[in-house]
């Protein structure tokens, strides 16, 4: 994957987080898969894991996001407040605008 | 109360049924159990490192010293000087890490988020996928954080598992969960309780528990 020089999305983009259905050490949890989110914040580049995991240090860093969903949109039936979310870390591959 | 994983459902349990004859003295499983195939590799791998030269015994224990380090007390330090110091507060939010380095205190994970609580967001931190979990700051997470329960229910019913740790919240209060996936570390920073005015730095840092910098109890309810 090529050096990202800069991230593709801002603060406040609308993104839906997709399902790669990649095996190994993947940081985008199931339950997030193919939902969508707002960019919550940008924290910078950081090696990717599923790279480092199987000992390709010092590899190419990629962006990661803060990404926030709105727990109505995870979950049909949650019991809690229109205004619930839940904020996640997400590598920019794993997004798409929406 | 904190928790319904399974190793306190068998403390319980045990402490009721054998009561009579352990006597008041809580006691644990011995851990004379056959090793797992990780902890057989582990044991094998740290021997090997020892007996080529790579690393010494004493090494690895100092090592296991560090890690030991963390403390909550060292995150309550931090929330009593945002408290105190409004400067200080921006640049924890900023930078928790640079803040903690600030007080002396040195967090090796990659970076730290502070969170701060509002009147209209209360925050709680949990990580889905294992453990993760500011250890150079805190410490050791307490076993209920690193079960399958807490793990899977924070991020699918944060209210109820709240409820649970004796908080509830108004629905006009968004209940913000932060799932700690990947290279960020977390704490939050706790509302500073009505009638504290009168406290010094070190007695605000005492009413600043643990689990307030998790987000499962507030200030003063230790």
């Amino acid at each position: 994957m090529p050096e990202v020089e800069r991230p593709d999305f801002a603060r406040g983009d609308r993104v839906r987080i997709i399902d790669l259905a990649k095996p190994g050490h993947v940081r985008t949890p199931m339950y997030v898969r193919g939902k969508l989110g707002v960019i919550d914040r940008y924290c910078g580049r950081f090696e990717n894991p599923e790279e480092r995991a199987y000992g390709h240090i010092g590899g190419t860093r990629i962006p990661l996001y803060r990404v926030r969903v709105m727990q109505r949109d995870l979950w049909p039936d949650y019991q809690g407040s229109n205004g619930d979310s839940l904020v996640l870390e997400i590598y920019q591959h794993w997004l798409k605008p929406a | 109360m904190h928790t319904d994983d399974a190793d306190h459902a068998h403390d319980h349990h045990h402490g009721h049924t054998h009561q009579h004859t352990h006597g008041p003295h809580p006691t644990r499983e011995d851990d004379d159990v056959a090793l797992t195939q990780g902890e057989a590799k582990f044991l094998a791998l740290k021997s090997l490192l020892i007996e080529k030269g790579v690393l010494t015994a004493d090494e690895i224990r100092r090592r296991h010293e560090i890690n030991d380090r963390g403390t909550p007390h060292q995150g309550a330090r931090m929330v009593a000087k945002a408290w105190v110091d409004p400067a200080f507060k921006a640049r924890m939010l900023q930078d928790g890490k640079a803040a903690a380095v600030e007080l002396g205190i040195a967090v090796t994970e990659a970076e730290l988020m502070v969170i701060e609580n509002t009147p209209d967001c209360h925050n709680l931190i949990v990580c889905t996928l294992c453990s993760c979990y500011p250890r150079s700051l805190l410490g050791e997470p307490p076993a209920w954080y690193v079960s399958k329960a807490y793990r899977s229910r924070a991020v699918r019913e944060p209210r109820k598992v709240l409820r649970e740790f004796g908080l509830s919240f108004p629905d006009a209060v968004e209940i913000r969960v932060h799932d700690s996936n990947a290279d960020l570390r977390y704490i939050v920073l706790p509302m500073r309780p009505a009638g504290t005015d009168h406290l010094s730095e070190a007695a605000l840092a005492a009413l600043v528990s643990r689990d307030c910098l998790v987000g499962t109890a507030l200030p003063g309810q230790i």
